[in-house]
Protein backbone atom coordinates (compact mmCIF):
# COMPACT_ATOMS: atom_id res chain seq x y z
CA UNK A 1 0.00 0.00 0.00
CA UNK A 2 2.59 2.64 0.78
CA UNK A 3 4.96 1.41 -2.62
CA UNK A 4 1.74 2.35 -4.43
CA UNK A 5 1.10 5.98 -2.53
CA UNK A 6 4.46 6.37 -3.39
CA UNK A 7 4.07 5.42 -7.09
CA UNK A 8 0.99 7.97 -7.56
CA UNK A 9 3.03 10.77 -5.77
CA UNK A 10 5.91 10.32 -8.26
CA UNK A 11 3.16 10.52 -10.74
CA UNK A 12 1.53 13.52 -9.47
CA UNK A 13 4.73 15.11 -9.57
CA UNK A 14 5.74 14.85 -12.81
CA UNK A 15 2.38 16.19 -14.00
CA UNK A 16 3.01 18.73 -11.65
CA UNK A 17 6.42 19.42 -13.23
CA UNK A 18 4.51 19.48 -16.37
CA UNK A 19 1.98 21.98 -15.44
CA UNK A 20 4.76 24.30 -14.35
CA UNK A 21 6.83 23.90 -17.74
CA UNK A 22 4.40 27.18 -19.06
CA UNK A 23 5.42 29.46 -15.76
CA UNK A 24 9.42 28.47 -16.24
CA UNK A 25 9.11 29.32 -20.15
CA UNK A 26 7.29 32.82 -19.55
CA UNK A 27 10.24 32.92 -16.40
CA UNK A 28 12.82 32.06 -18.65
CA UNK A 29 11.78 34.26 -21.49
CA UNK A 30 11.52 37.64 -19.40
CA UNK A 31 14.60 37.16 -17.40
CA UNK A 32 16.73 36.99 -20.03
CA UNK A 33 15.38 39.67 -22.24
CA UNK A 34 15.69 42.67 -19.23
CA UNK A 35 19.12 40.90 -18.01
CA UNK A 36 19.98 41.06 -21.66
CA UNK A 37 18.03 44.27 -22.04
CA UNK A 38 19.01 46.52 -19.95
CA UNK A 39 22.94 47.14 -19.80
CA UNK A 40 22.46 48.86 -23.50
CA UNK A 41 20.03 50.98 -22.57
CA UNK A 42 22.47 51.89 -19.37
CA UNK A 43 25.03 52.76 -21.73
CA UNK A 44 22.86 54.70 -23.78
CA UNK A 45 20.73 55.99 -20.99
CA UNK A 46 17.15 55.31 -21.13
CA UNK A 47 16.27 59.13 -22.41
CA UNK A 48 18.66 59.04 -25.34
CA UNK A 49 17.73 55.44 -26.17
CA UNK A 50 13.92 56.06 -26.41
CA UNK A 51 13.55 59.43 -27.47
CA UNK A 52 16.89 59.42 -29.69
CA UNK A 53 15.60 60.12 -33.25
CA UNK A 54 18.84 58.68 -35.30
CA UNK A 55 19.74 55.30 -34.84
CA UNK A 56 22.73 54.72 -36.82
CA UNK A 57 24.37 51.49 -35.05
CA UNK A 58 27.27 51.18 -37.55
CA UNK A 59 28.63 54.40 -37.95
CA UNK A 60 31.92 55.59 -36.53
CA UNK A 61 30.27 57.10 -33.98
CA UNK A 62 27.07 55.34 -33.60
CA UNK A 63 23.78 56.65 -32.75
CA UNK A 64 21.43 54.58 -30.99
CA UNK A 65 17.95 56.46 -30.87
CA UNK A 66 14.94 54.08 -31.24
CA UNK A 67 12.30 56.66 -31.45
CA UNK A 68 11.44 56.03 -35.03
CA UNK A 69 10.84 52.77 -34.87
CA UNK A 70 8.61 53.05 -31.56
CA UNK A 71 6.63 55.56 -33.63
CA UNK A 72 6.77 53.52 -36.98
CA UNK A 73 5.36 50.30 -34.71
CA UNK A 74 2.67 52.37 -33.40
CA UNK A 75 1.79 54.18 -36.41
CA UNK A 76 1.76 51.36 -38.35
CA UNK A 77 -0.45 49.38 -35.89
CA UNK A 78 -2.88 52.02 -36.06
CA UNK A 79 -3.26 52.16 -39.55
CA UNK A 80 -3.93 48.40 -39.80
CA UNK A 81 -6.38 49.06 -37.27
CA UNK A 82 -7.75 51.55 -39.08
CA UNK A 83 -8.30 49.99 -42.38
CA UNK A 84 -8.83 46.29 -40.77
CA UNK A 85 -11.35 46.54 -38.17
CA UNK A 86 -14.10 47.85 -39.82
CA UNK A 87 -13.42 45.37 -42.22
CA UNK A 88 -13.34 42.47 -39.87
CA UNK A 89 -16.01 43.50 -37.84
CA UNK A 90 -18.92 43.91 -40.43
CA UNK A 91 -17.48 40.95 -41.94
CA UNK A 92 -17.88 39.52 -38.38
CA UNK A 93 -21.35 40.74 -37.93
CA UNK A 94 -22.78 39.47 -41.26
CA UNK A 95 -21.15 36.55 -40.87
CA UNK A 96 -23.04 35.68 -37.24
CA UNK A 97 -25.99 37.22 -38.07
CA UNK A 98 -27.10 37.76 -41.44
CA UNK A 99 -25.57 35.09 -43.44
CA UNK A 100 -26.99 31.91 -45.13
CA UNK A 101 -24.97 29.13 -43.33
CA UNK A 102 -23.85 27.39 -46.13
CA UNK A 103 -22.26 31.00 -47.00
CA UNK A 104 -20.58 31.25 -43.21
CA UNK A 105 -19.15 27.67 -43.76
CA UNK A 106 -17.51 28.85 -46.93
CA UNK A 107 -16.27 32.20 -45.84
CA UNK A 108 -15.70 30.92 -42.26
CA UNK A 109 -13.16 28.39 -43.89
CA UNK A 110 -11.51 31.23 -45.92
CA UNK A 111 -10.60 33.39 -43.15
CA UNK A 112 -8.80 30.28 -41.38
CA UNK A 113 -6.90 29.59 -44.42
CA UNK A 114 -6.13 33.74 -44.43
CA UNK A 115 -5.18 32.68 -41.01
CA UNK A 116 -2.96 29.81 -41.75
CA UNK A 117 -0.71 31.56 -44.74
CA UNK A 118 2.73 31.63 -43.82
CA UNK A 119 3.91 35.62 -42.94
CA UNK A 120 6.43 35.26 -45.42
CA UNK A 121 4.40 34.76 -48.31
CA UNK A 122 2.49 37.46 -47.70
CA UNK A 123 5.69 39.14 -47.57
CA UNK A 124 6.00 37.94 -51.08
CA UNK A 125 2.89 38.68 -52.55
CA UNK A 126 3.57 42.33 -51.25
CA UNK A 127 6.59 43.09 -52.31
CA UNK A 128 6.03 41.89 -56.09
CA UNK A 129 2.16 43.38 -56.28
CA UNK A 130 1.61 46.26 -53.53
CA UNK A 131 4.49 47.38 -53.49
CA UNK A 132 5.21 48.22 -57.32
CA UNK A 133 1.43 48.96 -57.10
CA UNK A 134 2.16 51.83 -55.06
CA UNK A 135 4.72 53.10 -56.68
CA UNK A 136 2.69 53.23 -59.82
CA UNK A 137 -0.48 54.83 -57.89
CA UNK A 138 1.17 57.53 -56.02
CA UNK A 139 3.96 57.88 -58.47
CA UNK A 140 6.99 57.89 -55.79
CA UNK A 141 10.60 56.42 -56.10
CA UNK A 142 10.10 53.20 -54.15
CA UNK A 143 6.71 51.29 -53.42
CA UNK A 144 8.51 50.17 -50.39
CA UNK A 145 6.88 51.97 -47.42
CA UNK A 146 5.11 52.53 -44.31
CA UNK A 147 1.63 52.57 -46.63
CA UNK A 148 2.63 49.19 -47.94
CA UNK A 149 3.42 47.53 -44.67
CA UNK A 150 -0.23 48.78 -43.16
CA UNK A 151 -1.74 47.75 -45.98
CA UNK A 152 -0.61 43.86 -45.25
CA UNK A 153 -0.72 44.27 -41.37
CA UNK A 154 -4.55 45.33 -41.99
CA UNK A 155 -5.01 42.19 -44.09
CA UNK A 156 -2.79 39.99 -41.82
CA UNK A 157 -5.06 40.96 -38.69
CA UNK A 158 -8.14 40.18 -40.53
CA UNK A 159 -8.30 36.89 -39.25
CA UNK A 160 -7.88 37.29 -35.65
CA UNK A 161 -10.73 40.28 -35.89
CA UNK A 162 -13.31 38.32 -37.46
CA UNK A 163 -13.03 34.84 -35.89
CA UNK A 164 -13.23 36.75 -32.06
CA UNK A 165 -15.73 39.21 -33.00
CA UNK A 166 -17.76 35.74 -34.32
CA UNK A 167 -17.60 34.03 -31.18
CA UNK A 168 -18.41 36.90 -28.91
CA UNK A 169 -21.51 38.03 -31.50
CA UNK A 170 -22.68 34.14 -31.50
CA UNK A 171 -22.80 34.51 -27.61
CA UNK A 172 -25.54 36.97 -27.48
CA UNK A 173 -28.58 35.90 -26.23
CA UNK A 174 -31.33 34.88 -28.45
CA UNK A 175 -33.81 36.59 -26.58
CA UNK A 176 -32.18 39.87 -26.62
CA UNK A 177 -32.80 40.05 -30.81
CA UNK A 178 -36.28 38.53 -30.17
CA UNK A 179 -37.33 40.87 -27.88
CA UNK A 180 -35.58 43.74 -30.21
CA UNK A 181 -37.43 42.36 -33.38
CA UNK A 182 -41.14 41.96 -31.49
CA UNK A 183 -40.46 45.76 -30.74
CA UNK A 184 -40.48 46.72 -34.23
CA UNK A 185 -36.94 46.93 -34.81
CA UNK A 186 -35.16 45.40 -38.50
CA UNK A 187 -33.33 42.78 -38.26
CA UNK A 188 -30.04 44.92 -39.37
CA UNK A 189 -31.26 47.17 -36.71
CA UNK A 190 -31.01 44.62 -34.14
CA UNK A 191 -27.79 43.75 -35.32
CA UNK A 192 -26.05 46.83 -34.70
CA UNK A 193 -28.31 48.16 -31.62
CA UNK A 194 -28.65 44.89 -29.56
CA UNK A 195 -26.10 42.54 -30.50
CA UNK A 196 -23.42 44.26 -30.87
CA UNK A 197 -23.61 46.68 -28.02
CA UNK A 198 -24.03 43.25 -25.85
CA UNK A 199 -20.63 41.77 -27.99
CA UNK A 200 -18.87 44.86 -26.99
CA UNK A 201 -16.24 43.45 -24.81
CA UNK A 202 -15.31 40.63 -26.96
CA UNK A 203 -15.63 43.11 -29.74
CA UNK A 204 -12.98 44.73 -27.85
CA UNK A 205 -10.86 41.84 -27.49
CA UNK A 206 -10.82 41.35 -30.84
CA UNK A 207 -9.32 44.73 -31.45
CA UNK A 208 -6.50 44.30 -28.85
CA UNK A 209 -5.76 41.43 -30.01
CA UNK A 210 -5.21 42.41 -33.72
CA UNK A 211 -3.10 45.32 -31.91
CA UNK A 212 -1.04 42.96 -30.70
CA UNK A 213 -0.41 40.40 -34.10
CA UNK A 214 0.30 43.83 -36.16
CA UNK A 215 2.66 44.83 -33.45
CA UNK A 216 4.94 41.75 -32.94
CA UNK A 217 4.54 41.12 -37.19
CA UNK A 218 8.16 40.95 -38.28
CA UNK A 219 8.88 39.14 -41.69
CA UNK A 220 5.76 40.54 -43.70
CA UNK A 221 6.93 43.91 -43.14
CA UNK A 222 9.98 43.54 -43.55
CA UNK A 223 10.05 42.38 -46.97
CA UNK A 224 7.58 45.30 -47.98
CA UNK A 225 8.33 48.15 -45.84
CA UNK A 226 12.19 48.54 -47.29
CA UNK A 227 14.02 48.33 -43.69
CA UNK A 228 15.59 52.40 -43.58
CA UNK A 229 15.37 53.27 -40.01
CA UNK A 230 13.38 57.05 -41.10
CA UNK A 231 11.05 58.90 -38.55
CA UNK A 232 7.81 57.15 -39.50
CA UNK A 233 6.37 58.91 -43.20
CA UNK A 234 3.70 57.29 -45.33
CA UNK A 235 5.37 57.22 -47.96
CA UNK A 236 9.35 56.55 -47.00
CA UNK A 237 10.87 53.26 -46.15
CA UNK A 238 10.70 52.64 -42.48
CA UNK A 239 11.84 50.35 -40.20
CA UNK A 240 9.89 48.88 -37.33
CA UNK A 241 10.71 47.48 -33.73
CA UNK A 242 10.84 44.03 -34.86
CA UNK A 243 12.10 44.47 -37.81
CA UNK A 244 14.76 46.51 -36.37
CA UNK A 245 15.70 43.65 -34.60
CA UNK A 246 15.43 41.17 -37.26
CA UNK A 247 17.81 42.84 -39.73
CA UNK A 248 20.20 43.50 -37.72
CA UNK A 249 20.90 40.07 -35.70
CA UNK A 250 22.74 38.24 -37.89
CA UNK A 251 26.10 41.21 -38.00
CA UNK A 252 25.49 42.23 -34.78
CA UNK A 253 28.03 42.38 -32.14
CA UNK A 254 28.91 43.99 -28.87
CA UNK A 255 27.22 47.50 -28.24
CA UNK A 256 24.72 47.29 -31.52
CA UNK A 257 23.93 43.81 -30.45
CA UNK A 258 23.23 44.44 -26.81
CA UNK A 259 21.14 47.92 -28.04
CA UNK A 260 19.02 45.12 -30.13
CA UNK A 261 18.03 43.03 -27.08
CA UNK A 262 17.22 46.30 -25.77
CA UNK A 263 14.59 46.65 -28.67
CA UNK A 264 13.29 43.38 -27.81
CA UNK A 265 12.65 44.16 -24.38
CA UNK A 266 10.70 47.83 -25.45
CA UNK A 267 8.35 45.17 -27.91
CA UNK A 268 8.10 42.96 -24.90
CA UNK A 269 6.95 45.48 -22.46
CA UNK A 270 4.33 46.58 -25.50
CA UNK A 271 2.98 42.89 -25.52
CA UNK A 272 2.75 42.56 -22.05
CA UNK A 273 0.78 46.06 -21.80
CA UNK A 274 -1.45 44.61 -24.66
CA UNK A 275 -1.67 41.25 -23.15
CA UNK A 276 -3.07 42.30 -19.78
CA UNK A 277 -5.89 44.90 -21.80
CA UNK A 278 -6.78 41.49 -23.47
CA UNK A 279 -7.43 40.19 -20.44
CA UNK A 280 -9.52 42.66 -18.42
CA UNK A 281 -11.85 42.96 -21.84
CA UNK A 282 -12.22 38.63 -21.82
CA UNK A 283 -12.98 38.86 -17.94
CA UNK A 284 -15.26 41.53 -18.40
CA UNK A 285 -16.63 39.38 -21.41
CA UNK A 286 -17.52 36.72 -19.25
CA UNK A 287 -18.67 38.53 -16.39
CA UNK A 288 -20.79 40.38 -18.48
CA UNK B 1 -43.17 43.53 -44.33
CA UNK B 2 -42.63 46.71 -42.43
CA UNK B 3 -40.77 48.46 -45.35
CA UNK B 4 -43.37 50.94 -46.06
CA UNK B 5 -43.67 52.55 -43.08
CA UNK B 6 -39.87 53.07 -42.28
CA UNK B 7 -38.80 56.79 -41.68
CA UNK B 8 -36.30 57.69 -44.40
CA UNK B 9 -33.98 57.70 -41.64
CA UNK B 10 -34.34 54.44 -40.52
CA UNK B 11 -33.78 53.30 -44.47
CA UNK B 12 -30.56 55.18 -45.13
CA UNK B 13 -29.38 53.38 -41.94
CA UNK B 14 -30.62 49.74 -43.03
CA UNK B 15 -29.52 50.37 -46.34
CA UNK B 16 -26.07 52.06 -45.28
CA UNK B 17 -24.95 48.69 -42.78
CA UNK B 18 -26.29 46.30 -44.89
CA UNK B 19 -24.05 47.76 -47.71
CA UNK B 20 -21.27 47.75 -45.65
CA UNK B 21 -21.74 44.24 -44.16
CA UNK B 22 -21.84 43.14 -47.82
CA UNK B 23 -19.20 44.91 -49.19
CA UNK B 24 -16.55 44.09 -46.21
CA UNK B 25 -17.06 40.13 -46.43
CA UNK B 26 -16.61 39.91 -50.21
CA UNK B 27 -13.63 42.01 -49.77
CA UNK B 28 -12.52 39.35 -47.70
CA UNK B 29 -13.70 36.26 -49.20
CA UNK B 30 -11.50 38.42 -52.54
CA UNK B 31 -8.82 38.76 -50.48
CA UNK B 32 -8.43 34.67 -49.89
CA UNK B 33 -9.49 33.96 -53.64
CA UNK B 34 -6.86 36.76 -54.82
CA UNK B 35 -3.87 34.99 -52.70
CA UNK B 36 -4.78 31.55 -53.30
CA UNK B 37 -4.84 31.91 -57.43
CA UNK B 38 -2.29 34.37 -57.89
CA UNK B 39 0.25 32.98 -55.64
CA UNK B 40 -0.92 28.97 -57.20
CA UNK B 41 -0.48 30.35 -60.84
CA UNK B 42 3.00 31.93 -60.09
CA UNK B 43 4.57 29.40 -58.28
CA UNK B 44 3.20 26.18 -59.54
CA UNK B 45 4.58 26.56 -63.34
CA UNK B 46 8.24 27.00 -61.06
CA UNK B 47 8.01 23.72 -59.47
CA UNK B 48 10.00 20.82 -61.35
CA UNK B 49 10.80 17.57 -59.98
CA UNK B 50 14.35 19.24 -60.32
CA UNK B 51 13.66 21.49 -57.82
CA UNK B 52 12.16 19.33 -55.58
CA UNK B 53 14.62 16.51 -55.74
CA UNK B 54 17.88 18.37 -55.54
CA UNK B 55 20.06 20.34 -53.31
CA UNK B 56 21.94 23.80 -54.54
CA UNK B 57 24.71 23.46 -56.34
CA UNK B 58 26.95 26.51 -56.87
CA UNK B 59 28.53 24.65 -59.80
CA UNK B 60 26.06 24.47 -61.79
CA UNK B 61 24.01 27.12 -60.75
CA UNK B 62 21.20 25.44 -60.06
CA UNK B 63 18.78 25.89 -57.01
CA UNK B 64 17.23 22.84 -55.31
CA UNK B 65 14.60 23.15 -52.40
CA UNK B 66 15.58 19.59 -51.27
CA UNK B 67 17.66 19.90 -48.18
CA UNK B 68 14.63 22.71 -46.56
CA UNK B 69 11.94 20.26 -47.62
CA UNK B 70 13.86 17.70 -45.57
CA UNK B 71 15.17 20.76 -42.80
CA UNK B 72 11.23 21.37 -42.28
CA UNK B 73 10.00 17.64 -41.91
CA UNK B 74 12.65 16.90 -39.27
CA UNK B 75 12.07 20.05 -37.70
CA UNK B 76 8.65 19.31 -37.27
CA UNK B 77 8.75 15.90 -36.20
CA UNK B 78 11.40 16.93 -33.57
CA UNK B 79 9.02 19.63 -32.21
CA UNK B 80 5.89 17.60 -31.99
CA UNK B 81 7.79 14.47 -30.43
CA UNK B 82 8.20 16.98 -27.04
CA UNK B 83 5.79 19.20 -27.11
CA UNK B 84 3.08 16.86 -27.58
CA UNK B 85 4.00 15.44 -24.25
CA UNK B 86 4.77 18.38 -22.23
CA UNK B 87 1.14 20.05 -23.99
CA UNK B 88 -1.08 16.77 -23.07
CA UNK B 89 0.54 16.67 -19.68
CA UNK B 90 0.46 20.08 -18.52
CA UNK B 91 -3.32 19.62 -19.82
CA UNK B 92 -3.77 16.71 -17.70
CA UNK B 93 -2.53 18.24 -14.20
CA UNK B 94 -4.86 21.12 -14.96
CA UNK B 95 -7.92 19.54 -15.25
CA UNK B 96 -7.06 15.87 -13.12
CA UNK B 97 -4.29 16.85 -10.85
CA UNK B 98 -4.47 20.75 -10.05
CA UNK B 99 -6.77 21.60 -6.95
CA UNK B 100 -5.41 25.23 -5.98
CA UNK B 101 -7.06 27.42 -8.16
CA UNK B 102 -4.17 30.06 -7.73
CA UNK B 103 -1.68 27.98 -9.04
CA UNK B 104 -4.16 27.08 -12.45
CA UNK B 105 -4.95 30.13 -12.98
CA UNK B 106 -0.98 31.13 -13.24
CA UNK B 107 -0.09 28.62 -15.42
CA UNK B 108 -3.52 29.86 -17.85
CA UNK B 109 -2.13 32.99 -17.49
CA UNK B 110 1.39 31.95 -18.57
CA UNK B 111 -0.18 30.26 -21.55
CA UNK B 112 -2.07 33.40 -22.80
CA UNK B 113 0.98 35.07 -22.34
CA UNK B 114 2.98 32.89 -24.67
CA UNK B 115 0.42 32.77 -27.20
CA UNK B 116 1.08 36.09 -27.36
CA UNK B 117 4.53 37.07 -27.69
CA UNK B 118 5.72 37.85 -31.24
CA UNK B 119 8.02 35.00 -33.08
CA UNK B 120 10.66 37.59 -32.94
CA UNK B 121 10.97 37.67 -29.18
CA UNK B 122 11.28 33.94 -29.10
CA UNK B 123 13.88 33.59 -31.74
CA UNK B 124 16.24 35.82 -29.85
CA UNK B 125 15.38 34.13 -26.58
CA UNK B 126 15.68 31.17 -28.06
CA UNK B 127 19.02 32.29 -29.80
CA UNK B 128 20.38 33.21 -26.64
CA UNK B 129 19.08 30.65 -24.03
CA UNK B 130 19.57 27.33 -26.79
CA UNK B 131 22.30 28.37 -29.06
CA UNK B 132 24.61 30.08 -26.92
CA UNK B 133 23.71 29.40 -23.02
CA UNK B 134 23.10 25.54 -23.71
CA UNK B 135 25.71 25.81 -26.45
CA UNK B 136 23.78 24.15 -29.12
CA UNK B 137 24.81 26.58 -31.78
CA UNK B 138 22.85 27.67 -34.64
CA UNK B 139 21.16 24.13 -35.64
CA UNK B 140 17.39 22.83 -36.00
CA UNK B 141 17.36 21.35 -32.66
CA UNK B 142 17.65 24.90 -31.68
CA UNK B 143 15.09 26.25 -33.48
CA UNK B 144 12.55 22.71 -33.24
CA UNK B 145 12.98 23.85 -29.08
CA UNK B 146 11.91 27.60 -29.84
CA UNK B 147 9.07 25.76 -31.32
CA UNK B 148 7.86 23.95 -28.51
CA UNK B 149 7.95 26.94 -26.28
CA UNK B 150 5.53 28.23 -28.91
CA UNK B 151 3.13 25.72 -29.12
CA UNK B 152 3.28 24.61 -26.44
CA UNK B 153 -0.50 27.00 -25.33
CA UNK B 154 -1.55 24.94 -28.27
CA UNK B 155 -1.72 21.61 -27.09
CA UNK B 156 -2.48 22.16 -24.15
CA UNK B 157 -5.54 24.84 -25.09
CA UNK B 158 -6.54 21.45 -27.38
CA UNK B 159 -6.45 19.28 -25.25
CA UNK B 160 -7.40 20.60 -22.20
CA UNK B 161 -10.78 21.16 -24.48
CA UNK B 162 -11.45 17.51 -24.88
CA UNK B 163 -10.47 16.40 -21.65
CA UNK B 164 -13.54 18.81 -20.80
CA UNK B 165 -15.71 16.61 -23.02
CA UNK B 166 -15.03 13.07 -20.47
CA UNK B 167 -17.58 12.77 -18.36
CA UNK B 168 -17.00 13.01 -14.54
CA UNK B 169 -18.83 10.22 -14.08
CA UNK B 170 -16.41 7.56 -15.85
CA UNK B 171 -13.55 9.09 -13.20
CA UNK B 172 -16.44 8.11 -10.39
CA UNK B 173 -16.72 4.98 -11.67
CA UNK B 174 -13.34 3.99 -12.32
CA UNK B 175 -11.99 5.13 -8.82
CA UNK B 176 -15.18 3.04 -7.15
CA UNK B 177 -14.18 -0.08 -8.74
CA UNK B 178 -11.31 0.69 -6.64
CA UNK B 179 -8.73 2.34 -9.65
CA UNK B 180 -5.85 4.12 -8.16
CA UNK B 181 -5.29 7.86 -9.61
CA UNK B 182 -2.87 7.21 -12.05
CA UNK B 183 -4.86 4.03 -13.26
CA UNK B 184 -7.74 6.06 -13.77
CA UNK B 185 -6.15 8.57 -16.05
CA UNK B 186 -4.13 5.54 -17.94
CA UNK B 187 -7.30 4.21 -18.78
CA UNK B 188 -10.16 6.63 -18.58
CA UNK B 189 -8.53 10.26 -19.12
CA UNK B 190 -6.18 9.79 -21.34
CA UNK B 191 -7.81 8.26 -24.09
CA UNK B 192 -10.45 10.80 -23.70
CA UNK B 193 -7.61 13.56 -25.10
CA UNK B 194 -6.61 11.84 -28.13
CA UNK B 195 -8.65 14.15 -30.42
CA UNK B 196 -7.28 17.29 -28.65
CA UNK B 197 -3.82 15.76 -29.23
CA UNK B 198 -4.66 15.51 -32.97
CA UNK B 199 -6.34 18.57 -33.15
CA UNK B 200 -3.58 20.07 -31.44
CA UNK B 201 -1.15 18.36 -33.57
CA UNK B 202 -2.43 19.87 -36.70
CA UNK B 203 -2.57 22.96 -35.85
CA UNK B 204 0.95 23.38 -34.18
CA UNK B 205 2.37 21.75 -37.90
CA UNK B 206 0.46 24.72 -39.53
CA UNK B 207 2.35 26.85 -37.16
CA UNK B 208 5.88 25.27 -37.52
CA UNK B 209 5.15 25.21 -41.55
CA UNK B 210 4.63 28.93 -41.34
CA UNK B 211 7.20 30.13 -38.90
CA UNK B 212 10.34 32.12 -40.02
CA UNK B 213 11.13 34.69 -37.53
CA UNK B 214 11.59 32.74 -34.95
CA UNK B 215 14.04 30.03 -36.71
CA UNK B 216 16.14 32.88 -38.43
CA UNK B 217 18.75 32.88 -35.58
CA UNK B 218 17.86 29.36 -33.96
CA UNK B 219 17.78 27.46 -36.93
CA UNK B 220 19.96 29.25 -39.16
CA UNK B 221 19.65 29.58 -43.47
CA UNK B 222 22.02 26.62 -44.50
CA UNK B 223 21.08 24.55 -47.40
CA UNK B 224 22.88 21.24 -46.69
CA UNK B 225 21.51 17.76 -47.11
CA UNK B 226 21.54 15.61 -44.15
CA UNK B 227 19.96 13.00 -42.35
CA UNK B 228 17.45 13.42 -39.08
CA UNK B 229 20.28 12.81 -36.67
CA UNK B 230 23.18 15.34 -38.67
CA UNK B 231 20.04 17.51 -39.13
CA UNK B 232 19.18 18.48 -35.88
CA UNK B 233 22.66 19.00 -35.07
CA UNK B 234 23.76 21.39 -37.96
CA UNK B 235 22.39 24.37 -38.84
CA UNK B 236 19.25 24.10 -41.94
CA UNK B 237 16.60 26.54 -43.39
CA UNK B 238 12.67 25.74 -43.12
CA UNK B 239 10.97 26.10 -46.23
CA UNK B 240 9.58 29.62 -45.13
CA UNK B 241 13.08 30.42 -44.48
CA UNK B 242 14.12 29.59 -47.69
CA UNK B 243 11.35 31.40 -48.99
CA UNK B 244 12.98 34.90 -47.38
CA UNK B 245 15.89 34.30 -48.27
CA UNK B 246 15.64 33.68 -51.61
CA UNK B 247 12.92 36.42 -52.33
CA UNK B 248 14.59 39.14 -49.93
CA UNK B 249 18.38 38.51 -49.95
CA UNK B 250 18.61 36.67 -53.79
CA UNK B 251 16.19 38.21 -55.69
CA UNK B 252 15.14 34.34 -56.61
CA UNK B 253 11.44 35.04 -57.00
CA UNK B 254 10.73 32.26 -59.32
CA UNK B 255 12.10 29.62 -56.25
CA UNK B 256 10.36 31.71 -53.80
CA UNK B 257 7.05 31.45 -55.46
CA UNK B 258 7.45 27.69 -56.07
CA UNK B 259 7.96 27.64 -52.41
CA UNK B 260 5.31 29.73 -51.70
CA UNK B 261 2.72 27.99 -53.64
CA UNK B 262 4.10 24.30 -51.80
CA UNK B 263 3.57 26.13 -48.63
CA UNK B 264 0.09 26.88 -50.03
CA UNK B 265 -1.30 23.94 -50.99
CA UNK B 266 0.22 22.07 -47.59
CA UNK B 267 -1.83 24.81 -45.60
CA UNK B 268 -5.24 24.23 -47.59
CA UNK B 269 -3.98 20.53 -46.55
CA UNK B 270 -4.27 21.43 -43.21
CA UNK B 271 -7.05 23.60 -42.75
CA UNK B 272 -9.33 20.72 -44.56
CA UNK B 273 -7.43 18.08 -42.18
CA UNK B 274 -8.49 19.88 -39.22
CA UNK B 275 -12.34 21.16 -40.51
CA UNK B 276 -12.35 17.29 -40.78
CA UNK B 277 -10.67 15.83 -37.92
CA UNK B 278 -13.21 18.53 -36.01
CA UNK B 279 -16.28 17.08 -37.60
CA UNK B 280 -15.18 13.77 -37.32
CA UNK B 281 -14.81 14.13 -33.81
CA UNK B 282 -17.75 16.09 -32.95
CA UNK B 283 -20.03 13.44 -34.57
CA UNK B 284 -18.64 10.80 -32.62
CA UNK B 285 -19.20 12.60 -29.21
CA UNK B 286 -22.62 13.00 -30.33
CA UNK B 287 -23.13 8.67 -30.72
Amino acid sequence: MKKNRLFENIIHGIFLILGLITIGCVLLITVYLVISGIPAIREIGIIDFLFGKKWASTAEEPAFGILPFILTSVYGTAGAIVIGVPIGFMTAVYLSKAAHPKVRTVIEAAVNLLAGIPSVVYGLVGMLVLVPGIRKLFNIPDGASLFAAIIVLAIMILPSIIKVSITALDAVPKEYEDASLALGATPTETFFRVSVPTAKSGIAAAVVLGVGRAIGEAMAVMMVSGNVPNMPSLFQSVRFLTTAVASEMAYSSGLQQQALFSIALVLFLFIMLINAALNFFLKGNKEG
Amino acid sequence: MLKGKLSGKRKAYITAMRTAMLVSTVLTAALVLFLVIYVLIKGIPNISWELISTKPSYLSDKIGILPDIMNTVYIVLATLVIVLPLGAGAAVYLTEYAKNKKLVGMIEYAAETLSGIPSIIYGLVGMLFFCQFLNMETSLLAGALTLVIMNLPTVMRTTQESLKTVPQSYRDGAFGLGAGKWRVIRTVVLPGCVDGIITGCILSVGRILGESAALLFTAGFAHALNGIIDGLTSPGATLTVALYVYAKEQGEFGVAFAIAAILMILTLLINLSATLVGRYFAKRRNV
